[in-house]
């Protein structure tokens, strides 16, 4: 059985033999294979990959967000990441390991309402993400204007091996900072950020539209030319 | 023949006995809910809408192991005939409950512990059979925020009316009829999520009663799915 880019909407019947644990956002029912969302199906004989056209962020391990302070307290900073659930930045990763909430000041680093740019280092079901900034190109954003877009849409944002984002980057002169999560930081001049805006709109609409590439490069092409 | 069905077997509103309500519904009416569905069954005008999962507030609320949904079914005061108090009722109050153990059975809630999904039903204009038409509705909202589901899950009831089973009561077939019994059903799991039954039907009318729920609960999966895709999928056609 081959499938390219089904349409399927939730309880859909996917497969009526699958062997093996169900695929994201699929479930099983005995040997039957059901989809949970609203979205697209890809199926070549035993893969079945679907694609989500919604949904909430759900934290991985290793992802890189952007997040929001919005408190702390003696130990740790509490970060929204657009999630069900809120993050946490242990002082510690900041201040080192010598780090005491006698000597340290929390608010020295990061204060509530900063934006910041983090790595999720441990996340399961039972446990909040927790956050690093001890990484290249981790930590405060200073400048740029946050955008949205829908966190199950942000790989078509960056494309093939970054493609898109390319393309908007170049065609705007502006750089993208893309979250995970579904917040991308848009640096540059201000012509440039509404022009970006302008595209991450456009691919919020039309996200899996086959030729998005070459509507994104129109657009652009032509607001700015 | 009685009053609610002439000699020719067509009803007050000119429906056959196995026919529904015209129904329209829009997906994405509120920009800043994470889903939400308008629905017209009938004269029901009802809005769904749909926040979270998010995380449980107060935190005792929340189980470990999977999310709580919580259900809020309100009439608005100028949805019925006479003002209604915006007060809930203690119908308002049971229909928010059956509302929310129908979508707890079809909702995925292992995949989101220690968090609540709030829904909130408005009913804007009333008629018979909102409760069927608000699981409807619910359930397009859920679609629409990207919620983990099991199914799509609908809702449509059936009746006896002048001695006939038929589908889809109106409001005043409702009230003058012997029998009303709503019922929510997933088409692809074929399992009912929602029966209740107010009327006095024999054994063999409730076997056909249910047969004829399910049968109508078909015709308005057809209805959801189409303004799944249309709000969906119509931009992948475009090509």
């Amino acid at each position: 059985m081959v499938l390219v880019r089904t349409k399927v909407l939730p309880g859909d019947l996917l497969h009526d033999s699958y062997q093996g644990q169900p695929p994201p956002h699929t479930y099983k029912l005995g040997n039957k294979l059901f989809s949970l969302k609203v979205g697209l199906v890809e199926i070549e004989g035993k893969e079945v990959k679907l694609i989500p056209l919604a949904g909430p962020y759900i934290p991985r391990v290793n992802d890189f967000v952007i997040g929001k302070i919005i408190d702390f307290d003696a130990f740790s900073w509490d970060v929204d990441i657009n999630s069900i659930y809120t993050a946490h930045l242990p002082a510690q990763d900041v201040f080192g390991r010598d780090f005491s909430p006698q000597t340290h000041s929390l608010t020295s680093q990061f204060k509530v309402g900063d934006i910041l740019a983090a790595k999720i280092v441990s996340y399961d079901r039972t446990k909040d993400p927790v956050l690093t900034v001890r990484d290249h190109g981790l930590g405060k954003i200073i400048n740029g204007e946050p955008v949205k877009l829908s966190p199950s849409k942000i790989p078509r944002l960056i494309g093939k091996k970054g493609s898109m984002a390319k393309i908007i980057e170049s065609k705007t002169k502006t750089k993208l900072i893309i979250g995970q999560n579904g917040i991308i930081i848009v640096q540059g001049p201000s012509e440039g950020i509404v022009l970006a805006a302008k595209a991450i709109r456009l691919i919020e609409e039309k996200a899996h539209v086959p030729s998005l590439t070459n509507m994104i490069n129109d657009l652009l092409t032509k607001e700015s030319g | 023949m009685g009053k609610l069905i002439d000699e020719n077997g067509i009803r007050l509103d000119g429906r056959r006995w196995d026919e529904i309500r015209p129904i329209t519904i829009e997906i994405g009416v509120i920009k800043n809910a994470d889903g939400s569905a308008y629905i017209e069954f009938g004269k029901n005008k009802i809005i769904a809408a749909v926040y979270g999962p998010r995380e449980a507030h107060p935190k005792h609320l929340a189980l470990p192991d999977k999310a709580i949904v919580r259900c809020r079914y309100h009439m608005a005061p100028f949805s019925t005939e006479e003002r209604k108090s915006p007060q809930p009722s203690r119908r308002e109050i049971e229909i928010s409950l059956v509302l929310r153990r129908a979508m707890e059975s079809a909702i995925f809630l292992e995949e989101y512990p220690r968090s609540i999904i709030d829904v909130f039903v408005e009913v804007l204009q009333s008629d018979g059979g909102s409760r069927c038409a608000s699981i409807t509705a619910v359930s397009a909202a859920l679609a629409d925020s990207g919620i983990s589901m099991r199914d799509l899950v609908v809702g449509c009831a059936v009746g006896k009316i002048d001695g006939q089973i038929v589908l889809d009561l109106s409001d005043y077939e409702d009230k003058e009829g012997e029998g009303d019994m709503p019922v929510a059903y997933m088409p692809n799991l074929d399992k009912i999520v929602l029966l209740q039954f107010d009327g006095i039907f024999s054994e063999e009318e409730f076997k056909k009663a249910i047969d004829l729920a399910i049968l109508g609960n078909k015709k308005v999966y057809e209805i959801l799915k189409k303004a799944l895709i249309e709000k969906y999928f119509s931009m992948v056609d475009e090509k």
